[in-house]
């Protein structure tokens, strides 16, 4: 059951720059254990966890992925593939990425990926379960905008994925990291949540968001 | 020791005298329109730039800086030649860039045109090195991106070197080897200051701090507070690298003007066109009055009257420690004339009126109580 995968309250994170750094901070202010990854050895950022995300453990990448059973993937787009999928097998992976063309470069099959890069993405790490979430919100918005369950006006974020039980974890996580967690249904609908799609960047509430993204299955469908 | 003494002693509040901040501008050297809203030509751009500097110079600003972009819309593909044209008419202003991509230059051909620069300025130049937050010259230049990372950590290594110990013996992964090499001209010590522009990275301030070079901030957009974490993180990686406290700067976008409400109607509709390309190019948000207007009151638009810009200036200064701002005068393609004007109010009264609020007691009791905590 999902409740067992977030069980001890562990994240793990691969990726300790802006986006990284703010979701380790709103997890261990959830009350997550966190362990968190750059690339190379865990001293080399060390420093950067203990000022940015106090509380938080650096980690290697492999460690990260021993660690937890959902871990968010929040690198550059065009480096996922260089994570070795095996060490991910069977864990819940969150893909927090998203394609810019200004950082990744001109790479067609993520520019144009017709179901969004993280059917990609999930193809790469075959053996896991990808939900894509976390990824449609500025670090600087997410960090601001996270708030107790209950508040009024507290923002949504939407999970989007094929295995439902990795989605209802996911969907905990988001409740725990401060906003109202919506199912955004299978990882290609998760194209909704991409940059040009109607939800990014703006942050809206949990009825704006299930509203823009029903709206926006609609229009999909054939 | 005295490192250890200097560096307790400048994380005081204000680490540096009013007097010495420097106050700069910097350029993308950008396609403008001229009065009646025609698209000028590159060339007559980066002319004008060469006036707008030379003004900087008369009306008392510190430093004129160029950006790096190899982009139809950006004339500042050569910083090096328009900075020397500038130096050629102006006695006191430095003259820099703002970034140099190292990562795709060689930086034997940075040291050469900066070092040069430096002579014919009588000791003017100074550098920003990044890695520019867009990555055009990559291909053009042939390099590959997957090398982003390794590129700039092995270019930054060897202009240091070339600046800091010559003879140099270095031998990297992109370019040949030097051999107890001198490269000419010579600096006088301290000469050409490279400075390290982060645009948010941690890893990338983690970088500065182990070079013990100082701090460039580029806030192009929402409040500047958020930088603050990264701040304490430059000052605590000194410190674990035992080198002493480093001068923090800030660039940020701006126009100034004779009432705020001028300066909003001058920069608004070049504003939304920079932000519809990019809705258009990019699937960014598309530009709205209220996002403008947000920018202005609690973002990272120094935009306004005289007084409305001196007070965000001294604000920001505080609120970071910041011993360098430079001014990104007018976003998008802002005329000429309004430029000039922008320019003149910057540095004759913008600047002083700031270096007055910097020393007022009240001022900072104030900016305690008020606009920082409320964001």
């Amino acid at each position: 059951m999902s409740s067992s995968e977030a069980t001890g309250r562990r994240l793990g994170i691969v990726g300790a720059g802006k986006a990284g750094t703010a979701i380790a901070r709103a997890a261990v202010a959830g009350g997550y254990d966190v362990g968190i990854s750059g690339s190379g050895p865990a001293g080399r950022i060390e420093l950067i966890v203990e000022v940015l995300a106090p509380g938080a453990c650096a980690l290697t990448t492999d460690e990260v992925a021993a660690y937890a059973g959902i871990i968010v993937l929040a690198i550059p787009l065009h480096r996922f593939r260089e994570l070795r999928p095996e060490v991910f097998a069977g864990k819940i992976l969150v893909d927090a990425m998203n394609y810019w063309d200004e950082i990744d470069g001109a790479d067609g099959p993520l520019a144009t990926a017709p179901a969004g890069t993280s059917v990609l993405v999930q193809e790469w790490f075959s053996s896991a379960r990808v939900v894509k979430s976390l990824n449609h919100l500025g670090y600087f918005k997410f960090e601001k905008s996270r708030l107790p369950k209950g508040t009024e006006g507290r923002i949504a974020m939407a999970a989007a994925g094929d295995d439902r039980t990795a989605v209802a974890a996911v969907l905990e996580l988001i409740d725990a990291l401060g906003f109202d967690p919506i199912d955004a249904g299978t990882l290609a609908a998760g194209l909704a949540l991409q940059p040009g799609g109607p939800v990014f960047g703006a942050g809206h509430t949990a009825k704006e968001l299930s509203d823009l993204l029903s709206r926006e299955g609609a229009n999909a469908r054939p | 020791m005295a490192a250890t003494e200097k560096t307790s002693r400048e994380e005081s509040k204000m680490s540096i005298a009013p007097q010495d901040i420097e106050f700069g501008l910097d350029s993308f050297v950008p396609i403008s329109v001229d009065e009646s809203g025609r698209e000028i030509g590159g060339d007559q751009v980066i002319r004008n730039t060469v006036e707008e500097a030379v003004l900087a110079d008369a009306v008392g600003i510190d430093s004129f800086n160029i950006a790096e972009h190899y982009r139809q819309d950006m004339m500042d593909s050569a910083a090096s030649i328009i900075l020397a044209t500038i130096a050629g008419r102006t006695k006191r202003i430095r003259l820099g860039t703002a970034v140099t991509v190292l990562s795709t230059q060689d930086p034997v051909r940075v040291y050469t045109e900066f070092a040069t620069l430096d002579a014919v300025s009588n000791g003017r130049a100074q550098l920003i090195a990044g890695r520019g937050s867009l990555i055009e010259s990559f291909p053009l230049f042939g390099y590959n991106l997957d090398d982003y990372e390794e590129l700039y950590e092995e270019k930054l290594d060897l202009l240091m070197r070339l600046l800091r110990d010559q003879p140099v013996s270095w031998s990297g992964k992109f370019r040949s080897p030097l051999t107890n090499q001198y490269v000419s001209p010579p600096l006088p010590e301290g000469h050409l200051p490279v400075w390290v522009g982060v645009g948010g990275s941690p890893q990338s301030v983690i970088r500065a701090a182990r070079y013990g070079l100082p701090l460039m901030l580029a806030v192009i957009g929402g409040p500047p507070i958020r930088f603050l974490p990264l701040v304490e993180l430059y000052k605590r990686a000194l410190a674990k690298f035992g080198k002493p406290m480093q001068r923090i700067g800030m660039h940020s976008h701006g126009l100034v003007a004779r009432t705020d409400q001028e300066a909003a109607d001058i920069q608004w509709p070049h504003w939304a066109h920079v932000f519809e390309n990019a809705a258009a190019e990019r699937g960014w948000a598309r530009p709205t009055v209220a996002r403008f207007q947000a920018e202005v009151d609690e973002g990272s638009l120094y935009l306004g009257s005289v007084e409305t810009v001196a007070t965000k200036i001294a604000w920001v200064i505080r609120l970071l420690g910041l011993s360098r701002f430079d001014l990104a005068y007018a976003t998008g393609r802002v005329p000429h004339a309004q430029k000039m004007a922008t320019i003149e109010l910057y540095g004759r009264e913008v600047i002083p009126r700031v270096r007055e609020l910097l020393l007022d007691p009240a001022e900072e009791l104030a900016s305690a109580n008020g606009r920082s905590s409320g964001v």
